[in-house]
């Protein structure tokens, strides 16, 4: 790659918007950089499940145009952006990372991707996924599995690890992504990058393609908190074809970044801090802690009594609404089809068997179990019952504290292979992540160090319902100390 | 907990998703293990407690009943398995 592909790529969206106003480069030169990137990375970390050369350069090259007849462009003009492929995109192929979509092409965009279109940022690709965003390690999807950045025999994390590669191998300035157990902010941390999980009815859902409905959320990768924020005005805010969008306003997220919130106080919940925590991740969160204390926060010891039981309660509401979800992939609208078949009932299951992972068949499975009569008390209700417990955590939790801290994940990065056959010990590295969805809080992740090994490590702050512009200007005041968000992986 | 071949084989059957064999056995160790798991709910006093399906307090959002435009017949079965003119075409149902 030249000296100027890495340059541009290197740069934040911020930094992009910035260089196109200066005149240093154009769109069309900072997207051929970017996709040069692409072409020379990804190969090894196999971050895009498809690239769209032609349109993003067509894209680009239209920008440049408009903004030499001084035309007014929207806020991420000529910022090429990565987006998951569980998220719609008009007329350009949406996997969700499995052999049931291979050849689904949306008749319409998502919101979020028309919103992407309004504010003229310049789609690349799409970026893969553990099948329908059920996983933890990228190593689902029926494609391929993309590696770490920081160390290729890593995974990135899940489900949203494509789009979380690509922005720490600089193939993308920021990216899309979604989150319904932790799905951005575990592939963030362990990436090394920003990850934002926001409140539940922030952000449409019209168009992502549905996991568990009452969890999912679309959120967004970066380099750092100012783009975040950045990302997150394009995105947030009411839409009528998502009944669970809400008409809450929407601030500017950039505007009071820089000012420190003070005085603040960060609870620290001891449940966080408990057995199967990493003691190198375990000593970077508490130093960030320090950090944050020494910019004016006052640290308070809070209990979260209900966390042991999230990953429980999770994989009985997940599966239960995933399994409904999935009823949909019938081989008769769109999809899959099987080509064997005797009746309607048997073109149903083999097109659904053939379609679909060991992954998803496992959640479709414990779904309906738990849904099942003699079964449906015992452990959906019981579960909906343990997730009310959970939110008044939250609740209690917020009434003294303005934002919760701790570790995103139990450990760094692991190895390709090394939880995939034991599905339970995959379901925990979530630990930390999982309850946000339940309570359908906004979480972020924000890099905070590096182990032994050169992996990275996350931070992850928790806010109470919409409070995304504290939650962001507390990031932004841990940020503003340390050098976390100016590294970049470099891919030998 | 444990959960059997046969009772996996009945699940399956109610979600229309063919198992082969070896798909069908793993099943059965993993889901126990997950269900073993998950039974520690089970422990936590949830008496009086009322279920939470639904993180937001929203309910009965209503919009005006206004024409828009949709999907064409064409745009709607582009990805139809089976296109039959404007219908999607299906295994018989009837002998």
């Amino acid at each position: 790659m030249s000296n100027l592909t890495s340059k541009l790529t290197e740069k934040t969206a911020a930094e992009l918007i910035q260089i196109q106003a200066k005149g240093e480069a154009n769109a069309e030169t900072i997207t051929k950089a970017f996709l040069e990137a692409i072409k020379a990375k990804d190969p090894k970390v196999k971050s895009f499940l498809l690239v769209n050369e032609e349109s993003a350069l067509a894209t680009a090259r239209s920008i440049d145009s408009r903004r030499s007849k001084g035309e007014k462009l929207g806020t991420l003009a000529g910022v090429p952006i990565a987006v998951k492929d569980n998220i719609c995109t008009k007329g350009i192929t949406t996997t969700c990372g499995s052999k049931m979509l291979e050849h689904f092409v949306p008749p319409y965009d998502a919101h979020v991707t028309e919103k992407l279109h309004q504010a003229d940022a310049v789609i690349l690709g799409k970026t893969n996924l553990d099948e329908f965003a059920m996983g933890s390690s990228t190593e689902n999807s029926a494609y391929q599995t993309t590696r770490n950045p920081w160390n290729l025999e890593c995974i990135p994390g899940g489900s949203s690890g494509g789009s979380a590669a690509a922005v720490a191998a600089c193939e993308a300035p920021i990216s899309l992504g979604s989150d319904t157990g932790g799905s951005i902010r575990q592939p963030a941390s362990l990436c090394g990058i920003v990850g934002l999980k926001p409140t539940y009815g922030r952000v449409s859902r019209y168009g992502l393609v549905a996991y568990a409905s009452s969890l999912d959320q679309i959120g967004t990768f970066s380099h750092d908190v100012t783009d975040t924020a950045l990302l997150l005005n394009v995105i947030a805010g009411k839409d009528d074809r998502d009944s669970t969008c809400t008409a809450n306003e929407v601030p500017d997220y950039t505007a009071n970044l820089e000012v420190p919130l003070k005085p603040f106080t960060i609870g620290v919940a001891r449940e966080y801090f408990a057995g199967g925590l990493d003691a190198e991740v375990e000593k970077s969160v508490r130093e960030a802690l320090d950090v944050l204390k020494s910019r004016g926060a006052t640290i308070k010891e809070i209990s979260l009594p209900h966390s042991a039981y999230a990953i429980a309660t999770y994989y009985l509401v997940a599966t239960a609404e995933a399994s409904s979800n999935l009823a949909r992939y019938d081989g008769v609208h769109y999809g899959h089809r099987s080509k064997d078949h005797s009746n309607l009932i048997d073109m149903y299951s083999k097109s659904r068997g053939e379609g679909f992972g060991s992954e998803v068949k496992r959640r479709i499975l414990l779904g309906n179990y738990s849904l099942s009569s003699g079964y449906i008390d015992a452990f959906y209700l019981k579960a909906l019952k343990v997730r009310r417990l959970i939110r008044d955590d939250f609740d209690k939790a917020f009434a003294d504290c303005d934002v919760i801290a701790g570790p995103t994940a139990p450990t760094c990065a692991f190895k390709v292979g090394e939880k995939s056959s034991d599905p339970l010990s995959m379901y925990l590295s979530d630990i930390y992540t999982i309850s946000c969805n339940l309570a359908g809080i906004p979480g972020i992740s924000i890099p905070c160090g590096f182990n032994s090994k050169n992996l990275p490590i996350g931070l992850q702050l928790l806010g109470a319902p919409f409070s995304e512009e504290k939650l962001l200007r507390i990031a932004r005041t841990y940020e503003k100390e340390t050098p976390w968000h100016l590294k970049r992986a470099q891919i030998s | 907990m444990a959960i059997t071949a046969d009772e996996i084989k009945w699940i399956a059957h109610l979600s229309r998703l063919e198992l082969k064999p070896d798909e069908l056995i793993a099943a059965s160790t993993q889901l126990s293990s997950i269900l073993n798991y998950i039974n520690q709910l089970q422990e936590v006093n949830t008496d009086n407690v009322e279920p939470l399906a639904h993180a937001l307090d929203v309910s009965n959002v209503f919009r005006e009943d206004v024409l828009k435009e949709s999907l064409n017949v064409n745009e709607a079965l582009a990805n139809a398995p089976d296109r039959q003119g404007n219908f999607y075409g299906v295994p018989a149902i009837f002998e």
